[in-house]
């Protein structure tokens, strides 16, 4: 006797890459001031991303991962996640920040050096920070999930990630228990292509990303990520399926990673020009203009408008954070503990004799 | 079931009853009085819900919480480390079990970059109250990777607490305190001691404090430092040296980060003489922490050298050999003799 185990993948678009519809649109595509919302969050997020840049270059912020490429993939996921879900990100994920109610500013006190970038977040408090440590928040997102179901509350989790995060056990070991405890998490798999300079095709065998969701007996599902419509659509019903008691998704949103992976890395060493200009033809944020001109929704004055309104808003958090002053020196052990062990009493006097610039 | 467990965990929570219990049974009526407590407590781990724990630590806590609050994960330490810290950071205590603390190093990662972490990256918006509880040491003729001592690659990290119990009632009292500390704990507890006495235990949900050491024994001569399961052989070690007309006092540093090292200096300014017991090796360890501190902060009342006991600088021997590594009496002995001869 002879059993035969079958899955498939599904891969969805529905514009084309000039902005034009393949197919029968979802049925959010009705929702024009939807569709308005996402595009300004879009070039929001990418407005403040080229100023972080800037401000890297000039000496007046830390390395910064650029969000350039996935604008769309955030901004799809902070539409369609509820204020009370729970958003475990990692460093990519600006344009989903900005639609949880991070401040500007808090993300240029982060990537400047700040660790009160992470504090406050008054709309939704429980988001976690920025993770770093790749893949490793998918550990935190199970584990928020998995304190969900104890408490029988109807709230999901969504946690993003790179190509290059699923190589990681904490990845495969979360979407694992996330299918052994049935838990209303959404993985979001950010494909832009390249970590560092590993291309996709090194990075794993597996024909898509989207298929290691099978492993966990989980259902996986490609979108390009710069088609607002099927990240919109596939976020949408990832999330009634968590908030639902049905279980967890993992969503694979094919992009690509237009700028260097931080401003510290230099693309040019590794991929080609050619390779960039064709990505750039497929630029979300374009796409859905032209959809939103051709649609009717959208025109050059209010374009106009939109790019004055979001560079005033940038500016205007930039200041707010230049003029900032640092926190205490003393301040770094303050948050150690609830606390102060009284271990530590003598190091933190130390501290707080110094002056900002020197030691006192 | 150990009888006795089982007991204890049927008892009425009204009413704080003592019993005669090992170190084992006080960790699991420390469990099993702080999930009555505080119902934001669970438990998690490989094998502890059904089955218990390997060494019984959880027995009984799942028929009595339910499979919700005492979980057996799947067996992936490092999601074990990262789950815990995400349950933490929505307002659940968690009590994670490595099953071993050989097995801890795949939650490195986790414990290190987020558990540590967690409240000072965000200054204070999410924090971890959170507790890693493992066995540890050697002498139980275990497998390879079953009996190092490895708490100093912990005791070396900001943020976390490190607590060792070394009896029944330290590790009720210990655990209770960890349990409710709003910060990340590991909690070692020293697997060998886990059955070899019995303490009256009175189960009144009483914590003892963290961040404090445990002067066991007083004395005028030397002052002896350990945790864990080497308490057992420096108390006896005392006795021995109290017959030969030496006074040692007996110190018992339990929470060894971060380190209590008030009381250590004012027990080393009284008697002059320190050495200290681990089971760990010698090199880097907490030992070493404790020599410093009692150099920088007791110099001109030392009579003689500050001189460690330990392990060796190896990796733990399998077990035909591994009374060869721990520190016996003769050796806490042999060493007090030497600093009292200076």
């Amino acid at each position: 006797m002879k059993n035969r185990y079958e899955f498939t993948m599904d891969y969805v678009r529905y514009l084309d890459d000039a902005g034009d519809p393949l197919d029968e649109l979802p049925a959010l595509a009705a929702d024009a001031g939807r569709l308005i919302d996402a595009y300004r969050n879009m070039v929001l997020a990418r407005t403040l991303d080229q100023k972080i840049i800037a401000l890297q270059r000039t000496g007046k912020c830390g390395t910064y991962p650029s969000v350039l490429g996935h604008e769309v993939i955030g901004t799809a996921i902070g539409q369609c996640m509820d204020r009370h879900d729970v958003f475990a990100p990692y460093y990519r994920d600006q344009a989903t920040q900005l639609l949880r109610g991070v401040p500007m500013v808090n993300m240029l006190l982060y990537w400047g050096g700040d660790e009160r970038g992470s504090a406050g977040w008054e709309l939704c408090p429980q988001d976690l920070p920025i993770s770093v440590p790749i893949a490793t928040q998918c550990c935190h997102a199970v584990g928020i999930a998995a304190a969900m179901r104890i408490r029988d509350e109807q709230r999901a989790v969504v946690v993003t990630l790179g190509d290059g995060a699923t190589s990681k056990g904490d990845f495969l070991e979360s979407v694992n228990l996330a299918g052994a405890w049935h838990l209303p998490v959404v993985f979001v798999v950010a494909n832009n292509q390249w970590a560092i300079s590993t291309p996709r095709g090194l990075q794993t065998g597996s024909e898509t990303i989207a298929q290691k969701a099978i492993s966990g007996g989980l259902p996986g599902h490609i979108v390009d990520g710069n088609d607002y419509f099927a990240v919109s659509e596939a976020m949408e019903h990832a999330l009634d399926r968590a908030h639902g008691g049905k279980g967890a998704t993992v969503i694979e949103a094919v992009t690509y990673r237009l700028g260097d992976h931080t401003t510290a890395d230099d693309a040019t060493r590794y991929r080609s020009a050619d390779e960039l200009r064709s990505a750039w033809d497929r630029d979300g944020i374009k796409r859905l203009q032209s959809y939103l001109h051709h649609a009717g929704h959208w025109d050059a004055a209010r374009e106009k408008d939109l790019q004055a309104h979001c560079r005033d808003k940038v500016e205007k958090a930039v200041h707010v954070y230049l003029e900032k002053a640092p926190e205490p020196p003393a301040a770094m052990v303050d948050y150690l503990f609830e606390s102060l062990p009284s271990s530590l009493a003598g190091q933190r006097e130390r501290l707080a004799r110094k002056v900002e610039g020197g030691v006192s | 079931m150990n009888a006795s467990a089982e007991k204890a965990i049927r008892q009425d929570e009204a009413a704080p009853i003592s019993h005669r219990v090992t170190l084992v049974e006080a960790v699991n009526l420390a469990l099993a009085r702080e999930m009555t407590n505080d119902e934001s407590v669970v438990v998690l781990g490989e094998d502890i819900a059904t089955n218990g724990g390997v060494f019984r630590a959880t027995v009984g806590l799942k028929e009595r919480f339910g499979y919700k609050r005492v979980m057996d994960t799947p067996l992936a330490e490092n999601l074990i480390a990262g789950v815990t810290v995400g349950m933490a950071t929505q307002g659940l205590k968690p009590v994670a079990e490595f099953q071993f603390m050989g097995f801890i190093y795949a939650g490195f990662e986790q414990i290190i970059s987020h558990a540590a972490r967690m409240r000072n990256r965000t200054r204070g918006r999410l924090h971890c109250p959170l507790v890693y509880r493992a066995p540890f040491g050697g002498g139980i003729h275990a497998p390879e990777h079953h009996s190092e001592s490895t708490e100093a690659l912990f005791a070396h990290i900001p943020g976390l607490r490190v607590v060792i119990p070394s009896s029944p009632q330290r590790a009720y009292g210990l655990l209770l305190a960890a349990i409710r500390n709003p910060d990340p704990v590991i909690f070692l507890e020293p697997k060998r001691i886990y059955r070899a006495v019995t303490q009256t235990v009175t189960d009144n949900g009483e914590a003892l404090p963290l961040d404090t050491c445990f002067t066991l024994r007083e004395g005028d001569d030397v002052t002896l430092i350990s945790w864990g399961a080497s308490i057992m052989e420096t108390l006896q070690a005392a006795d021995r040296l109290s017959e030969q007309g030496v006074s040692a006092e007996v110190i018992d540093v339990a929470t060894i980060s971060p380190l209590d090292r008030e009381t250590l200096l004012c027990s080393v300014a009284k008697t002059g003489r320190a050495v200290i017991v681990h089971e760990a090796c010698r090199n880097g360890g907490v030992g070493a922490e404790v020599a410093a501190s009692i150099a920088e902060g007791a110099f001109l009342d030392l009579q003689a050298p500050v001189v460690r006991v330990t392990g060796y600088d190896t990796v733990m021997p399998y077990y035909r050999n591994e009374q060869h590594y721990l520190p016996q009496v003769e050796d806490i002995v042999a060493a007090v003799e030497q600093v009292i001869a200076l």
